[in-house]
């Protein structure tokens, strides 16, 4: 029996905009749930899949498995090869995107309202009967080691996989979703069965949809499209605490600007103190020109293009994390500027004025993100993946207009430690050793 | 208000589903405006575009046009270094700018009822801006770790730098938009300000105002802040020099040990989209999706990724939005064990035997499907409709070019297509690029 369990309309209310959505909560008469927002006035449909685990089920030594299966998703299904596949998405006009993370593996369809029955029908194809030719695996798996060629030569990616590796070890977050070339190169067809098999799965599957289909037609469909896949898939990894201490990492790399990636342990999302967090690195480093790492490090400076904070907290483990690229000259001042003032954060906090502006600009900026069916779709299965309830859209400002400067500046002495960050620096830096 | 019924062109769309509403007026400084409605989200793009790239730039002072859109950021007579960005921050929104070869464009996305107020603060930094030495000094700095970041720090980029540099022969696409290192290092406040007292005009700008706004409330506003600015009569007609006959390709090996994998470019002049002559950058589209659109469903793909294990990657491509003669490219990137030579001779027997064959039917009308529901996904966001507006504005297309171009795209035919391959695919017009890690790669 079809069920639409909520029907909210929401008006999202910040100091200035009021985004309204009216978010319908659906489920199949299989027990699939999806979100829907139903936006008629453009005659096509944004759909976004969810998978929870991905690329952490890869099992022992078939790192690189949940990769290179998704990438084969749209290289033949049922009984079509991939050229027939591709051709029949072309001729509906449809854009299918399969991609693995470390814990997601998405999905996002888009296509026009005139085909959508053919369409959902291809899409179902891919999801449910891949078809994982040995020809198409072995031309995926070059583009695949292709790739791992090219980021081992990368300083981004250089930075990136010395900083996870040291971070979380043999955790699956420690190592590159797209395996080593020993890895990859072993990867056979019945590896992608499996992979599929275990990354799939109807237990773990979150839906949105948005566009020009009832909430209704939703729910009737999701059957179709994912009933066919296995109830459960196999235990997820546990936790891994962040074990990289404080200090400095050179990787020596000929190149003239010198990449730099530094972070410490972080808190995860459904810490209470998550949102006075997330004001507090609004000023410290998530915002655009006004943030104080951009006003010291750019602005009075001239040291980087770009210099950003983040918290990243991850399904099993949580970190506070930035990035700046400086000339080899100056990446050494760059990240001095950098470990200061983390700990002017740390020991002084954010003005009333600072914690003013985080606010006016978080609260006054959140509305501006619905603006689109398919970003409206990635919020909404985005919500879901973190538990999060629809009505979240219409409280998530009250949430940040509730911290106060003492919630702000106890969280930042709490969680900011300056000695404890690590810069992995990739390049020749100046001045610039690596500690012990 | 009369004056401005006078000046005032209103052209509306169809009122169909796939189509944009679109309303234009020219103010009296000669400030052209677009208003795109769409009234799903309370949200509002303010984007000014001025006419001048770094394809306008003096000789000597390259990047100079990218290195005043950074400085755009600072201090005016009456806003704070900083204090323009920090203002949008304040009332929820965000901003940033870009520079092309033939526009720089300013925006904020923002509450559509914060609209005047960026109105405001992007007509004062018209004609206002404070530059100072130490503003330079600094700001030069920026630049050239941006240069850095995008260019010297990826052998793929300084790559690209020397094969468009050896393309145009005498046009300033030649010269990187953000400019060669040697010349940036020495960019100074006489080469801001001059550039900026010239070419910083309403007579020289086109805005496009996109989202949840009413036609007439925004020509109202803009009539207020922008209106009142006097046009730039110094302001010079927009003549670059242009490419003469080409009569011999070019070939390039670039060799770098940050490679880590050969691959090859093959770039073709080609012509662009200009105002009332569409029909060849429309059988340019379709002959970059029919040569290498898909690496499933394209001749290059087919031949050198299915039949053949030739490449792991083959690409055509073509943008037709350009002031003048643009770029038709390829790239492929051979598979383990085959040489560019090899990988070269296959690319160039695909595009041979694309010349002598037919056009399959079904192909053509694949890509005609696409191309049209392209129109209607792209109503999705507004944002691109109105950079799309803009851009064209700016490299002198007009809004009933813009308009009339989905349909131009519809009525092209399998004769179209070959006639433009015949003319473009000519190797005298053409730079070949391998991009190697050593010497030996490129045997």
């Amino acid at each position: 029996m079809l069920r639409i369990v909520l029907s909210l309309c929401m008006i999202i209310i910040a100091s200035s905009a009021r985004a309204e959505i009216d978010i319908k909560e659906v489920t199949s008469p299989g027990g699939i749930n999806a979100w829907v927002v139903e936006e008629p006035s453009i005659p096509f449909i944004a759909l976004e899949i969810r998978f929870r685990g991905s690329a952490s089920l890869d099992l022992p030594g078939k790192r690189g498995a949940t990769n290179l299966m998704t990438g084969l998703l749209e290289e033949g299904a049922g009984d079509m090869s991939a050229q027939e596949f591709q051709t029949a998405r072309e001729a509906l006009a449809a854009s299918f995107g399969f991609r693995a993370f470390d814990d997601t593996l998405s999905i996002s369809a888009q296509f026009l309202t005139e085909n959508k029955t053919e369409a959902l029908a291809l899409l179902r194809q891919a999801l449910v009967e891949p078809r994982f030719d040995q020809d198409a695996l072995d031309r995926v798996r070059a583009q695949v080691l292709s790739g791992i060629a090219r980021d081992a030569k990368n300083p981004n990616d250089i930075a990136g996989a010395a900083f996870d590796a040291a971070a979380f070890g043999d955790h699956p977050y420690g190592s590159s979703i797209d395996g080593t070339v020993e890895s990859v190169t072993a990867l056979t067809r019945d590896d992608m069965f499996e992979a599929h098999r275990n990354a799939l799965t109807r237990d773990r599957v979150f839906v949105s949809v948005v566009g020009d289909i009832t909430a209704e037609a939703v729910g009737e469909m999701l059957d179709d499209l994912l009933g066919a896949l296995p109830d459960e898939g196999p235990p997820l990894p546990g936790d891994v605490a962040f074990g990289l201490e404080g200090g400095v990492t050179v990787i020596d790399y000929d190149t003239p600007q010198s990449v730099a990636l530094f972070g410490h342990a972080g808190l995860k999302r459904d810490d209470p103190d998550f949102f006075a967090a997330y004001v507090m690195n609004q000023v410290l480093g998530a915002g655009g020109f006004e943030s104080r790492l951009m006003t010291e490090v750019r602005e009075k400076r001239g040291l980087t293009y770009g210099i950003r904070s983040f918290l990243v907290p991850k399904f099993h483990a949580e970190m506070v994390f930035g990035s700046v690229a400086s000339a080899n000259a100056t990446i050494a001042e760059a990240i001095e500027v950098t470990r200061t003032e983390w700990a002017r954060m740390a020991n002084e906090g954010v003005t009333p004025a600072e914690l003013s502006m985080a606010k006016t600009y978080l609260t006054g900026e959140y509305p501006l993100r619905f603006d689109g069916n398919a970003e409206i779709a990635k919020i909404m299965v985005g919500m879901q993946m973190i538990g999060l309830p629809p009505e979240y859209v219409v409280n998530r400002n009250d949430y940040i207009d509730a911290v106060t400067l003492e919630d702000v500046n106890r969280v930042a002495s709490e969680l900011l430690q300056p000695e404890d960050l690590h810069f992995i620096v990739v390049g020749k830096p100046e001045g610039l050793e690596s500690t012990q | 208000m009369k004056r401005l019924l006078a000046g005032l062109a209103m052209i509306f769309a169809a009122h169909t589903a796939t189509a944009e509403e679109v309303t234009t007026y020219t103010l009296d400084n000669g400030m052209e405006v677009v208003v795109i409605e769409d009234h799903r989200a309370p949200v509002v793009v303010h984007m000014l575009w001025y006419k001048v790239g770094s394809a306008d730039e003096p000789v000597g002072a390259s990047g100079v046009a990218h290195f005043l859109e950074h400085l755009l950021f600072k201090a005016t007579d009456v806003l704070e270094s900083g204090e323009f960005s920090a203002t949008v921050a304040r009332n929820g929104g965000n901003d940033n700018a870009f520079t092309s070869y033939d526009y720089t464009a300013y925006f904020q996305r923002i509450a559509a009822d914060r609209l005047e107020l960026m109105m405001q603060m992007e007509s004062n930094r018209m004609n206002n801006l404070q530059m100072t030495p130490e503003d330079i000094a600094t700001e030069r700095n920026v630049v050239l770790e941006e240069r850095n970041q995008r260019t010297e720090n990826s052998p793929n980029a300084l790559a690209r730098e020397q094969f468009i540099a050896a393309l145009y022969q005498n046009h300033r696409y030649g010269v990187p938009i953000i400019g060669w290192k040697h010349e940036m290092e020495q960019l100074d406040l006489d080469d801001t300000q001059a550039f900026y007292d010239l070419y910083y005009a309403p007579n020289n700008a086109v805005l496009v105002v996109a989202g949840d706004v009413v036609p007439d409330d925004v020509l109202a506003l803009a009539e207020k802040y922008y209106g009142v600015i006097p046009a730039e009569d110094q302001l010079p007609e927009r003549i670059r020099p242009q490419e003469p006959p080409q009569r011999a390709e070019r070939r390039i090996t670039y060799v770098d040990p940050r490679v880590s994998q050969p691959f090859l470019i093959r770039n073709y002049l080609a012509p662009e989209r200009d105002p009332g002559a569409q029909d060849e950058a429309a059988a340019l589209v379709y002959l970059a999706e029919l040569l290498g659109g898909s690496s499933f469903t394209s001749d290059l793909g087919q031949a050198l990724q299915f039949d053949t294990q030739t490449a792991i990657y083959t690409n055509a491509s073509y943008s037709g939005s350009s002031l003048d003669t643009t770029a038709f490219s390829f790239a492929v990137v051979p598979a383990e064990g085959v040489t560019l030579s090899a990988a070269e001779a296959a690319m160039d027997q695909v595009i041979a035997d694309f010349i002598t064959s037919d056009i399959d039917a079904a192909r053509m009308e694949s890509i005609r499907t696409q191309l049209r529901a392209s129109q209607i996904y792209a109503l999705d966001d507004v944002s691109g409709i109105a950079r799309r507006y803009g851009a064209a504005l700016t490299q002198s297309l007009t809004v009933e070019d813009v308009q009339a171009w989905p349909d131009i795209l519809q009525t092209v035919t399998p004769e179209d297509i070959k006639a433009v391959a015949a003319k473009v695919l000519n190797r005298d017009q053409s730079v070949t690029g391998w991009v190697v890690s050593s010497e030996e790669e490129a045997m």
